[in-house]
């Protein structure tokens, strides 16, 4: 049926509305970024400034331990990501398929912990790994961060696992599968859109995360980004410039791994196997 | 190819459901059993069990000499078509077939040569590249037969595998099924709901309720000769007439009096008293050298074409008449029913309705 113009109009006026409102940040980050100098506020209402130059984006490598940043970052999210898929597969899977003694009771107790805001458990998490020797290591980040991240993992791989049929997993022992082979062979192939979503959301967790770091981390050369960017934010000057050019570059890895992942992301893979 | 054996299988399950009950059957090397019975039998427990898919609660099981109770699925040698046809859905129908294959480590030449005689053998060849979507449902069991078959198993188990298949492609593939198990000669044991697929398949028919063997034998001897009630009901359709009444002075009196059959030479043999007569509908004939038995009027009648059913009451229930075709059979019209020779089944009127003659 073809949609009168008026509501064509309409339609468009407000996705464009939209797309104006989250991308007026983003676009004025990219115009601070290539300023000379500090310049925060500005009545030049360029996207591109006149003047434009890269010198932030220059100093920022040359000048400033970024890449050190960048590094431990990359480090820290992919470890955790690493950790986070593994364990969300194979203990999603458990709750999923096996009855056991305290199935339930575990479920929940995983699930209460997503109750906490995670700014009221740094004090006791902070507590642990104090005590546990792994303040300033990457190790106390990636325990925090992994423990966060797995009850949310969790949930959502057990939620997969529901929906792939047990009889696909049956088939696979019948042709000759351990429960593992078949758990490798079957099962996870067909859950990947889930692994995609529990690595994602994982990386995230590990990759913008500040209040945390602020505590676990001290030393400078240990910083991940968003400690790192904000020191850029001193009190009497704040290096506004080297601040944009840094937001922008944090940005492009998860956007980079967001495309990169998104056509996993494609539900009803197991279309046609079997017959509801 | 080999025998099967099950001794006194039991399972109960955790939350105490007794689903099978002390189950014994002897298969035949080469044999096509058919377990069959309503939903919640017990029937796809005992595949299952057989399978490897349950754990034997009790009992034994045996394929050839060996007892495999406790070998994993994949180790009894057996190859399974699921009702739903459970095929990786990430993989092709190739890949489908060769799975089972790979995961024993069969070469490649091997893999390729059996994958194609299996696809030849089931018309399958053209969709050996497509994945398990893009194939029509009656595509989708050809391939889960022949995933099947490329194993080359000692024993065939088949779940149901037609009741997700519309009438006409399941009696195309009933035939397909039949004809195959002709030329592989293979052990086959079928479980299924529908009694026409027991009567045509199966070679012999195990009749399950309530977790327990009611009936076993050939199809056609379960149609003649039903050992109780529940048979009797089960199997041929329209289902059998019942009419309670009890037996007396040498004859089945409906309650009531509102018919009467004499029971000839066997009434001697018969004990007195309440029971329960079975007529199917068609030895509940019109005219002919039946045994007279009553007279009813027709009060539906549902044409098929080379027959008419007709609904008749008789002793205030309703039972089915098969009127020939050919036969004028209207509602209203008034039948002078008999009953032929041979066409009498008496049970016992108590639950179990175990067979009296």
């Amino acid at each position: 049926m073809k949609e009168p113009l008026r509501i064509t109009l309409l339609r468009h006026a407000v996705l464009l509305l939209f797309v104006a409102i989250s991308l007026y940040p983003v676009l004025n980050v990219v115009s601070i970024s290539l300023r000379p100098g500090d310049r925060l506020r500005s009545t030049d209402l360029a996207i591109i400034p006149p003047d434009w130059t890269f010198e932030s984006y220059v100093k920022l490598f040359t000048q400033q331990p970024f890449l050190r940043w960048l590094g431990n970052s990359l480090v820290v999210s992919g470890v955790v990501t690493l950790t986070g898929v593994a364990l969300a597969s194979t203990a999603g899977y458990a709750f999923s398929r096996f009855r056991f003694i305290g199935r339930k009771a575990t479920m929940l107790a995983i699930l209460t912990t997503q109750m906490f805001p995670a700014t009221m458990l740094l004090l006791p998490l902070y507590v642990l790994i104090a005590k546990l020797g792994l303040v300033d290591t990457w190790l106390g980040l990636m325990v925090f961060y992994t423990a966060t991240a797995l009850p949310f993992c969790v949930w959502q791989m057990k939620g997969f696992y529901d929906t792939i049929p047990a009889s696909l997993e049956e088939a696979a022992r019948i042709d000759g599968c351990s429960r593992a082979q078949a758990f490798w062979h079957v099962v996870l192939p067909l859950a990947t859109p889930g692994l995609v979503i529990t690595a994602l959301f994982s990386f995230m967790t590990a990759w913008s995360e500040y209040i945390v770091a602020a505590q676990v981390m001290q030393d400078e050369s240990m910083f991940t980004l968003p400690l790192g960017i904000k020191g850029f934010q001193a009190s009497l000057s704040s290096q506004w410039g080297l601040y944009a050019a840094a937001s922008i570059l944090v940005s492009i890895p998860v956007v980079a791994v967001f495309l990169a992942f998104s056509k996993y992301l494609v539900n009803g893979l197991t279309v046609g196997s079997v017959k509801e | 190819m080999a025998t099967v054996t099950i001794r006194d299988l039991h399972k109960r399950y955790a939350e105490g459901f007794h689903a099978v009950r002390g189950i014994s059957l002897d298969i035949a090397d080469g044999e096509f059993l058919v377990l069959v019975g309503p939903s919640g039998c017990g029937k796809s427990t005992t595949l299952r069990m057989v399978a490897g898919l349950e754990e034997v609660t009790s009992g034994e099981i045996r394929i050839g000499d060996r007892v495999i109770n406790d070998v994993a699925p994949g180790d009894r040698d057996i190859a399974m078509v699921f009702q739903n046809y459970a095929l990786y859905p990430h993989l092709s129908v190739r890949e489908n077939m060769a799975f089972g294959l790979k995961m024993r480590g069969t070469p490649t030449p091997e893999i390729d040569r059996r994958v194609a005689d299996a696809a030849a053998a089931l018309s399958i060849e053209h969709l050996l590249a497509r994945r398990p979507r893009e194939l029509s449902g009656g595509q989708r069991q050809r391939v889960a037969v022949g995933r099947a078959i490329v194993r080359e198993p000692e024993v065939f188990l088949f779940d149901e595998p037609l009741s997700n298949l519309d009438a006409k492609l399941r009696v195309q593939m009933r035939a397909e099924l039949a004809r195959l198990h002709r030329r592989l000669g293979t052990t086959v044991i079928y479980v299924t709901h529908d009694q026409v697929e027991a009567m045509t398949l199966g070679d012999r028919i195990v009749l399950m309720n309530h977790g327990v063997i009611q009936q076993i034998d050939a199809p056609l001897a379960i149609y003649r000769r039903p050992a109780n009630r529940f048979v009797a009901s089960f199997i041929g359709s329209p289902t059998m007439n019942f009419f309670p009444g009890v037996i007396r002075d040498g004859a089945f009196v409906v309650k009531g009096d509102a018919a009467r059959l004499p029971l000839g030479p066997d009434a001697a043999r018969l004990p007195q008293g309440p029971a329960v007569l079975g007529v199917r509908p068609e030895d509940l004939v019109v005219t002919g050298d039946a045994v007279p038995f009553t007279t009813a009027v027709i009060e539906v009648a549902e044409q098929m074409g080379h027959e008419t059913l007709a609904h008749v009451s008789v002793g205030g229930s309703s039972h089915v008449v098969r009127v020939p075709g050919d036969r004028a059979a209207s509602p209203g019209d008034r039948l002078s029913l008999g009953v032929r020779p041979g066409g009498v089944h008496l049970f016992a009127a108590d639950d179990e309705g175990r067979r009296l003659n």
